[in-house]
């Protein structure tokens, strides 16, 4: 297990995507947030918080996305579904889509997919904590990204709590 | 997680373990519902056929429902417009069915024991929607995701099925499903409509008094006075059976706390319940219809990664 960002780089990194989001979008107008279960939720509540700091926003919410019904692959992984739930209306809005890594881009084909199940959004863009480039299957790209890690194939990359609060991104060899 | 086995012919054949997992995942299909478009592209490359046997309105509809929001491809068979009624088995049926290339065949029959029979010939999965007066798991599946709903856990809850215990496939599912989900459960109805032995047999109480059971109960699942199974006289007239097990208003605001009251359908109005109970807010009956398709949803759709993997 190797430690790719300690509790003290992944709160920064959190910071540096909220502020990257408020450059593009300040005060969040006609912006919604949405995470993927399970790391996109983890990190997404994160930045929610950072945002509110940055920007003292209060009444920001997070809509949380599963993709299980979705997946190219869930025969050869059976997975029981997380929860979902989006309160609020993606209808025209700025959509930003949050996930811990972009891998190989199956994961975002399919929350782009079930996100067009509850509307027509007018933008979607993507945010992620950590990119491993290489790996790319789908031609998706993210908007923001907080770092890029060069991986093996058979690597795993994962968000995991810490003890004492926070998060820390490691990787792990399979 | 998956589900221990490869069919659902009841919930007799279920772990708890199963069940939790059928109504959690029942909880996520009940949000696809919700949303403007109300369908997943999960089963998309599954064909399943719904072989009716026997009339049915609300598990038909349910299945054939819970198929499309799956996006399955689906075929309907319905036994008095088929081949069945030229005299075709119900083996030859089906695998002429197969041969077609289907993948899950939901049946409901007359003969106990015709899902079983299935599961042991053809290689598809096999789903129950009722066999005779053995068992129909999908409804005490959905009974019991109607239970969870309003009161958060099966666990210690207080079950009464009241009723025709005798001829009820539904009974015989719930009384399965509760007990290995820990709720305790009395039976009450004529005498001859209980069957003998139930209480040492199934770890359920036997009541014979309406009054006494609902007052014990918070959940009433009332059942079907089945008149189409009634081959001998069990009691000397709907308006008999009325007066001593039928539920009314009166009954209902006499009791010590409210009730939540629950009822497969169809109803009997007037007979096992009156209309200002089955309409009243103290009725969860069309939310469990409601529930039936997120139900179904979550067996086929457990059902087809068990298989089809």
């Amino acid at each position: 297990m190797q430690p790719i960002l300690d509790t003290t780089a992944y709160a920064k990194a959190v910071q540096q995507l909220a502020i990257a989001l408020l450059e593009r979008h300040p005060n969040l107008n006609n912006t919604v947030l949405v995470g993927i279960q399970q790391g996109g939720v983890v990190l997404g509540w994160d930045l929610v918080r950072q945002l509110r700091k940055e920007s003292g926003l209060q009444d920001l919410e997070m809509g949380l996305l599963d993709i299980t019904f979705y997946r190219d692959d869930f025969r050869t992984s059976i997975l029981a579904p997380d929860r979902m739930n989006i309160p609020f209306s993606i209808e025209d809005k700025t959509v930003i889509l949050i996930d811990d890594v972009l891998f190989t881009g199956r994961t975002i084909k399919a929350a782009l997919d079930v996100l067009l199940d509850y509307g027509r959004p007018g933008r979607v863009e993507l945010l992620v904590l950590a990119d491993r480039k290489e790996h790319r299957q789908f031609p998706i790209q993210a908007d923001y990204v907080a770092l890029t890690v060069s991986t093996q194939r058979s690597q795993k990359l994962k968000l995991l709590s810490a003890e004492g609060g926070g998060q820390t991104l490691v990787l792990l060899e399979s | 997680m998956q589900l221990s086995t490869r069919h659902l012919l009841g919930i007799k054949e279920l772990t708890p373990s199963d069940i939790s997992l059928i109504l959690s995942t029942a909880e996520q299909f009940k949000e696809v519902l919700q949303r403007p478009v109300k369908k997943v592209p999960s089963l998309r490359d599954v064909t399943i056929v719904n072989l009716f046997y026997e009339n049915s309105t609300r598990t038909r509809f349910s299945f054939e429902l819970a198929q499309k929001r799956l996006s399955a491809d689906t075929l309907n068979f319905a036994a008095s417009s088929s081949s069945a009624a030229k005299g075709e088995t119900l083996l030859d049926t089906v695998n002429n069915i197969l041969s077609m290339k289907v993948d899950m065949v939901v049946i409901r029959h007359s003969s106990s024991g015709a899902p079983h029979f299935l599961a042991q010939h053809i290689p598809a999965a096999i789903v129950n929607a009722g066999d005779g007066i053995n068992e129909h798991p999908t409804q005490a599946l959905l009974d019991a995701f109607s239970i969870t709903e309003k009161y958060g856990q099966l666990k210690g809850r207080k079950v009464a099925i009241i009723g025709d215990i005798l001829h009820s496939r539904v009974a015989q599912s719930n009384i399965h499903l509760l007990n290995k989900m820990g709720a305790e459960v009395v039976v009450c109805g004529p005498p001859t409509l209980i069957p003998k032995h139930i209480q040492s047999a199934w770890n359920v109480t036997v009541s014979y008094d309406l009054k006494e059971t609902l007052n014990w109960c918070e959940v009433a699942n009332v059942l079907r006075i089945q008149l189409e199974r009634q081959n001998q006289v069990l009691f000397s007239s709907l308006r008999e059976y009325r007066l001593h097990y039928g539920i009314n208003r009166q009954l209902l605001d006499g009791l010590q706390k409210p009730i939540t009251v629950m009822h497969p359908g169809p109803i009997n109005r007037g007979v096992e319940l009156d209309s200002d109970v089955a309409d009243s807010h103290q009725s969860i009956i069309l939310q469990q219809v409601e529930n039936g398709v997120a139900v179904r949803m979550a067996v086929l759709y457990l059902l087809s990664n068990r298989n089809l993997a």
